[in-house]
Parts: structure tokens; C-alpha cells; sequence
């Protein structure tokens, strides 16, 4: 098995200040990989240096396109990066309205990746969004209801069908659960579980929660002031942590 | 099937000054398919230590553990996660789960894992619940709101879901009454028949000489610090 | 007339119109920026039409100026007053006798020709403004050719209406490449966009020129199973009984009368000075023998 992801000596700066330095790592098709970091540790930095949002000054982000080839996402030209976050990948914001088109219906929100790519059937369409509301488990009687009008978890949901109706490969989420309450967020991880297993995804998860990351991750990353502490599978970097820094972090005193 | 060789760990406890905890020197452990062996040894002798190294659970700081020709040792996390996938079950003392997510899919959810199709695999879940004994009404519950022993029960039933050629066992009897705890032996009995190797912690005596066909005192590869002062 | 520069306008900026103009005809449908300049008008009035018509327009021009098909508003009126005293040139209101047009929010019913030039009034340039308000981020869907968007906005129509309920400013794709606003034409007026006549669209506070040259593909953006339909009122002009041509609502008094008249002045006083004579115009003068007899 090929790598679908590989991060190589990414670093970004703001100024003089680190955002984050020489990260390094594979990710391989079906793996879901955490990062977790106190508040201003480059976690949200890096995610959108391998989302494409940001431009990191030093290194390689290589993907696996759909013909196998592994092309360097940095370097790539706009419209074709434009058009891996469109389709192939899917990006969940830790807020709705990031993510959402709050003047535009929950059926349109979904619909639009779909137009994108040139669905031009409206009842194609919208037979689509309907099917994603429901594994979202947002009633079709909502389709045409405005995002503004739903919950907090209703809206990350939504975020979620509008960005896998196009079938990604590669999903990054920066803190999806956060500011909902618990019982919200278990739901939500539940449903972002099955999805991930069901379609094969990749996906690269930001929080500051551990106990999203040792549900949803199979792999885990600490960072720390712009760098990786450690890595490792999931539940043994929480269980059996290394770095000085992991063991604060596991013990609670860093938890925010 | 489980070949462990001269395997040492040790803590350091960065934010107590750096202390390091030597707790395991010079392992050495073998188990063949259809086997099973008990790991005995005093309290903090390393024994449960010593099978979440096994799993890739706590890092070894040395030595090797094959398991399946795969060494955990020095293994990446992914080779590590197809292991446990396919090859190396592990009955926990607790049961963590998804909240929300149904018992039967709790149960269900190793053979899904590896590909299973949803309704055999929900078959199996349903055999093994009922083998042991946990009322047919709890199936489309989240099992978070069970009694203890109900959990360890359903820990159990997902532990033997899907057929591992090497499983661990940390205290699967545990809390269970004779009838439960006939059918985990029975459940053992069976992995053993079809080919698995085995490692247990059983501190019901009469448990462990009925299923294990070796025992290995942890304690001798517990170092001096703690050894001479027993 | 020796007060101003021909047509207001200085040479130099006349010239800067003009490239942009050029430039838009190059590339039909794309939005060129230019450096709008403050005009004897509110913005809102149609500075933007009126500078590229100064821009367009040669001492043997003939102009003719509508709002909304008709020829005699304020605004037509004193758009073409300022072009005879600033420029001097002969005006109209036949369509077919001008060889430039300024229009706002109508095409004439009357099929223009290569000898002419239409000029549209444009307050929103933008297409995807409706759902995307960052200007950067639409020049780039634009250049990239990402018009997902604009069928978010049909899809929306649908949903909430049923069908696709934009009348006015409808979208369109022209030449397979750049989606336009064509103004705040109706859209039963989409299909003549692809025409013998230039056509240039000027946006005063918006600072955007565009441009679609001759027999340009125009096509108004739909879905498969709803497509794009040019409807006018299910009516025949009152006035001139013509079944083609947009039609005005008109309230005739408090009683809730009514008529259908052409939007198209020009249009409709041709037909009739050719005899043709459409209900209430005969029922009138039906009324109006009696009473004589
Ligand atoms: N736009 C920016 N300009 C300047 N410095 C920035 C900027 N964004 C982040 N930083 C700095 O970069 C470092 C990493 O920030 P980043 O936002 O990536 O952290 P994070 O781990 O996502 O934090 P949080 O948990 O609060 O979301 C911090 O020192 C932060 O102050
Ligand atoms: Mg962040
Ligand atoms: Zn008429």
C-alpha cells in the first residue's frame, strides 16, 4: 500500500514566529490521524498548510491523485488545487459559517459541490442532498430550511454531507465537536466513525479533545510551539506518553 | 505465534524530575499456536504491562516481540493497527466504546473491521450475546449504561467476535458468575481448538489450570530495584 | 456645445473608455476595470452607459436613448439632451434610425443591425455577488471558471418556487467561457442578446465595462429538467395587438382596469402606424365613432 498523504519538512512562518516547523509525516488511505496541542501550538497552522488554505515557506505536500501519481500540492497550480478541495478532499471548520453558505438552504449547501463538478439535474440533485441529509440524519424536511435556523449540531452535520457528497478521499476537520455539548459531540463522532469506515476515508482530525481523538484517531500527533513532540498510534501516545510535554498534556494540567 | 525476546521497559516520569522507572528486563516468552500461557507474578510484577507491550498499547525501550512475524517493537502505528486488525485480539479489563453506538454493533464491529458482510458479522454478535447471557432487550442499547459485569461481558463478546490466531486475556473471568464464566472458558477452550496462542492473567486459580498449559512468573523479569526488595 | 469636449468627456479618458472597451470585445463577457469619472448625473442614472456612449459616440452618429423600451422618461430624456448639447448629434426614438443605443433594462423588439451599437445601463456587474460578496474571491471563480455558484442560486429559485422564478438579470454563459449579468433586462430579452449589433455595458460606481461583438454565444444558464424559458405576459398588446413583444402591465384607473402594452415604445407606434390595432385601442375608437355619430 502507497502512502495517500505524505508531509514532508513542512514549516510556516508568520514574521519571525514559528507556525510550524519541519513536520513531517505518511498518511495512508483509510487511516485517521489526530493532532492535538495546547491553543496556539500550530495545530489549525499545519492543517491548513495540507488543506491548501496556506502557503508554507519550506517543504512538500504530496497527494495521491486519482490516477496514483503523487503531486506536490503546494506547487500545483491554483484551479488544480481548487479542484482537489472541491472533490477529493473535504474540509469541516470548527465553525458552521466558515463552512456553510448561511443564505442558501441545507439542499442548496449540499447541492453546490455537486454543481461545482456539473450536475446540471436540479432533481438529481436535490434527491442527492436529500440522501446525504438523511446519513447525516437531518429529516428531508429540512432540505430547504436556511442553516441559521438549525442547531450547532445540526450544522456541523450539515458541513459534513455538503463536503462528502462529492466522495473525498481526504478529509480535514479542525475541531468539529468543539462548542457543542457532550452528548451532541458523541453523536457527531458516532456519525463521523461510520462515515469514515463506510467510504474508506482519510482523515486528519485538530482538537484539543482527547478524548475525540482517542475515539476517532488511529494515530496521533503533539505539537508544541510550531513542532511535532510526538507521534504514534493513538492510544499508546495517550497511555504511554514520551515527551515531557505529551505526559503534561495526558495528566490534564494542559487540557483546555 | 508469540515470540518475545529479551524485551525491557522502562518510565520517565519528566514532570517528577525525570525519574526513570526501570519495570522490565531481559522478557523472553514463546507461545505456539493452540497454546496458552498465564502470566503470574505479584502485584506490579509487570504482568499487565508486559501485555500492553504485546499490543503496541506502552513502548518497549528494547529487545523484540514477534507476533505473526510482525515486530511490535519496531513496527509503524499502521502495521501495528493491520495487526490488531487481522492478528492479535485483546480482552481488556474495561470496555471503551463510542457512546450512542448499540451493543450489537459494539460486538459486530472487529468483523466489520475486516470486512465481514454487516449481516454475518451482526449474526456472530448476536450468537455470542446470547452465549453470554446478556438479555436480548440491551442489544440496540449503548452498552456505557451497563452494570459492570455486563460490560465485561460485552468486552468479552467483541474480544472473541472475530477469530485471532493470538489473543490476550487480561482477567477475561473476572467478576462473573459460574455460568458466565463457564462460557469464557468454553470461549478460550474453542480459540485454543481452533489455533490460537493465548496469553492470559488469571487470578482464578482454578481458571488458569484449566485452560493454561504453562504459567511464567513475570516477576523474575522484573529488575533488581523491585526484586530485592521483595 | 464649444463649452464642453465633444461628448463631455476629455480625450484622454474618452481613450482609456475605449481600450477597456476593446478589451471587453476581445474577451466577450469578461468584466474590464476602468477608472470611472465623476459625471453631471447621480450615480444610478446611468454613468456608466453614458460614459462609454461618449466614448463610442462620432459627430455623425445618430442617438437614441430608452429606459425600460420607452423613449420619453426623465431619464431617456435627459440622457439624450445631454448628448445633443455636449455632443451635438442627431437623436431619435426610431430604433431603426440610430445607430447608437443607450438602453436601460430592455433590448428594442426591433432586430438591430451590424451598423449599430446598444449600450446597456449596468448597476451590478457581478453575477455571483448575489452569493459571494468577496470581490477577490469572484475574480478568481471567474478566472477559473468555477460557476458552481451560479446555479446554487437557480437551485435556490427552484426550491423555494418551483420553478426558476429570476426574471430580470438573468445569468448567461457567453461563449462557453465567462458568466455575464446582462443587466436588468428581463429574460425574455436573453435570446436576442445573440444579435448582429455590438453590444457594451458600462457599471458607473462599479468601475466594470464588458462587451459581446457580433453573433456572440449567449446562453442563459438552466438545469435539465428545467430549462431556460423567455416568457412575457400570455397577453397580446393592447395597444398594437403585437404577440410578440414584452409587455407593460398598466393600470388604467382606480377600478382595477387594466392593460397590456408594449414595453417597447418605438415598437408599438410603428405597429400602429402600420395599421395594426390591438382590444383596447379598438374597443376606443369603437366608442369614440359612436359618440361622433
Ligand atoms: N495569522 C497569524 N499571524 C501571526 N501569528 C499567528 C497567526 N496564526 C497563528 N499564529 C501563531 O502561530 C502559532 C500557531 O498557531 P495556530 O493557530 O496554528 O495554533 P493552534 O494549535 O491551532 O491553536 P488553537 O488550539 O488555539 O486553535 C501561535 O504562536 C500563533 O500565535
Ligand atoms: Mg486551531
Ligand atoms: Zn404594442
Amino acid at each position: 500500500m502507497t502512502p495517500l498523504l505524505k508531509v514532508e519538512n513542512i514549516s510556516k512562518f508568520y514574521g519571525r514566529r514559528i507556525g510550524c516547523k519541519d513536520v513531517n509525516f505518511d498518511l495512508y488511505p483509510g487511516e485517521v490521524m489526530g493532532i492535538v496541542g495546547e491553543s496556539g501550538s500550530g495545530k489549525s497552522t499545519l492543517l491548513n498548510c495540507l488543506a491548501g488554505h496556506l502557503n508554507p515557506e519550506i517543504g512538500e505536500v504530496l497527494f495521491e491523485m486519482r490516477d496514483g501519481a503523487m503531486r506536490d500540492t503546494v506547487t500545483m497550480s491554483e484551479p488544480e488545487r481548487r479542484m482537489l478541495s472541491r472533490t477529493d478532499w473535504a474540509f469541516v471548520h470548527q465553525h458552521a459559517r466558515d463552512g456553510l453558505r448561511m443564505n442558501v438552504s441545507a439542499g442548496g449547501n449540499v447541492g453546490e459541490r455537486l454543481m461545482a463538478v456539473g450536475a446540471r439535474h436540479y432533481g438529481n440533485i436535490r434527491e442527492n442532498a436529500i440522501d446525504w441529509l438523511g446519513r447525516v440524519e437531518i429529516s428531508d424536511t429540512r432540505v430547504d430550511d436556511r442553516p441559521s435556523q438549525f442547531s450547532g449540531g445540526m450544522q456541523q452535520r450539515l458541513q459534513i454531507a455538503r463536503n462528502l457528497v462529492t466522495g473525498p478521499r481526504l478529509v480535514f476537520m479542525d475541531e468539529p465537536t468543539g462548542g457543542l455539548d457532550v452528548s451532541v459531540q458523541a453523536r457527531l463522532l458516532d456519525l463521523v466513525r461510520g462515515l469514515v469506515r463506510e467510504m474508506g476515508l482519510s482523515a486528519i482530525i485538530v482538537t484539543h479533545d482527547l478524548a475525540v481523538v482517542r475515539l476517532l484517531a488511529d494515530r496521533l500527533m503533539v505539537m508544541k510551539d510550531g513542532h511535532v513532540v510526538e507521534t504514534g498510534l493513538t492510544d499508546q501516545v495517550l497511555d504511554d506518553p514520551q515527551h515531557a510535554y505529551t505526559q503534561l498534556l495526558v495528566s490534564s494540567v494542559l487540557q483546555v | 505465534m508469540i515470540e518475545i525476546k529479551n524485551l525491557s521497559k522502562t518510565f520517565t516520569l519528566h514532570n517528577q524530575g525525570g525519574v526513570i522507572i526501570p519495570v522490565m528486563q531481559g522478557a523472553e516468552l514463546t507461545v505456539a499456536p493452540g497454546k496458552c500461557v498465564a502470566l503470574t507474578g505479584a502485584s506490579g510484577a509487570g504482568k499487565s504491562t508486559l501485555m500492553r507491550m504485546i499490543y503496541g498499547n506502552y513502548l518497549s525501550a528494547g529487545g523484540s516481540i514477534l507476533v505473526g512475524g510482525v515486530d511490535v517493537v519496531t513496527a509503524e502505528p499502521r502495521e501495528i493497527m493491520a495487526l490488531r486488525r487481522e492478528v492479535l485480539g485483546y480482552v481488556s479489563q474495561f470496555l471503551r466504546v463510542v457512546p450512542r453506538v448499540p451493543t450489537l454493533d459494539v460486538v459486530a464491529d472487529p468483523l466489520l473491521a475486516v470486512g465481514v458482510d454487516s449481516d454475518t458479522a451482526r449474526d456472530r454478535a448476536r450468537d455470542l450475546l446470547a452465549r453470554l447471557n446478556i438479555p436480548e432487550r440491551l442489544w440496540s442499547l449503548s452498552p456505557t449504561s451497563f452494570s459492570g459485569g455486563e460490560q465485561q461481558r460485552v468486552n468479552i463478546a467483541r474480544g472473541f467476535a472475530h477469530t485471532y490466531p493470538a489473543m490476550l486475556l487480561d482477567e477475561p473471568t473476572a467478576s462473573l458468575d459460574a455460568v458466565n464464566r463457564e462460557t469464557v472458558l468454553s470461549l478460550i477452550e474453542e480459540a485454543k481448538a481452533g489455533g490460537a496462542a493465548i496469553i492470559g492473567i488469571f487470578h482464578d486459580e482454578a481458571a488458569r489450570d484449566r485452560v493454561c498449559d504453562r504459567e511464567i512468573d513475570v516477576s523474575v523479569y522484573t529488575p533488581n530495584v523491585t526484586k530485592g526488595a521483595a | 456645445m464649444s463649452d464642453y469636449n465633444f461628448a463631455y468627456l476629455d480625450e484622454q479618458t474618452k481613450r482609456m473608455i475605449r481600450r477597456a472597451i476593446l478589451k471587453g470585445l476581445a474577451i466577450p463577457g469578461y468584466q474590464v476595470p476602468f477608472a470611472s469619472r465623476e459625471m453631471p448625473m447621480p450615480y444610478g442614472w446611468g454613468t456608466g452607459g453614458v460614459q462609454v456612449s461618449a466614448a463610442t459616440l462620432t459627430p455623425a452618429d445618430t442617438l437614441k436613448v430608452i429606459d425600460q423600451g420607452a423613449d420619453d422618461t426623465t431619464n431617456a430624456v435627459s440622457i439624450r439632451k445631454f448628448f445633443e448639447k455636449t455632443a451635438g448629434v442627431a437623436t431619435t426614438e426610431e430604433t431603426g434610425a440610430a445607430s447608437i443605443i443607450q438602453t436601460r433594462h430592455r433590448i428594442p423588439e426591433e432586430d438591430l443591425r451590424e451598423d449599430q451599437i446598444l449600450v446597456y445601463q449596468v448597476p451590478i456587474p457581478e453575477p455571483l455577488r448575489f452569493l459571494e460578496p468577496s470581490e477577490i474571491e469572484t475574480r478568481k471563480m471567474h478566472s477559473l471558471e468555477e460557476y458552481g455558484l451560479m446555479h446554487v442560486k437557480l437551485y435556490e429559485d427552484i426550491a423555494k418556487h418551483g420553478a426558476i422564478a429570476t426574471s430580470y438579470a438573468y445569468p448567461v454563459k457567453v461563449e462557453g467561457r465567462y458568466v455575464m449579468d446582462p443587466s436588468p433586462i428581463p429574460k425574455f430579452d436573453n435570446p436576442k442578446m445573440e444579435m448582429a449589433a455590438i453590444q457594451l455595458f458600462g457599471a458607473g460606481r462599479e468601475q466594470r465595462i464588458y462587451a459581446l461583438p457580433p453573433y456572440c454565444k449567449v446562453v442563459s444558464l438552466d438545469f435539465e429538467d428545467f430549462p431556460f424559458e423567455a416568457s412575457k405576459a400570455d397577453h397580446a398588446c393592447d395597444m398594437c395587438g403585437a404577440t410578440d413583444s414584452y409587455l407593460d402591465e398598466v393600470i388604467m384607473d382606480d377600478s382595477g382596469g387594466r392593460m397590456f402594452v408594449c414595453s417597447d415604445t418605438d415598437y408599438c407606434t410603428g405597429r400602429r402606424q402600420a395599421g395594426h390595432i390591438g382590444a383596447q385601442a379598438a374597443a376606443a375608437s369603437a366608442a369614440l365613432e359612436e359618440t361622433a355619430v
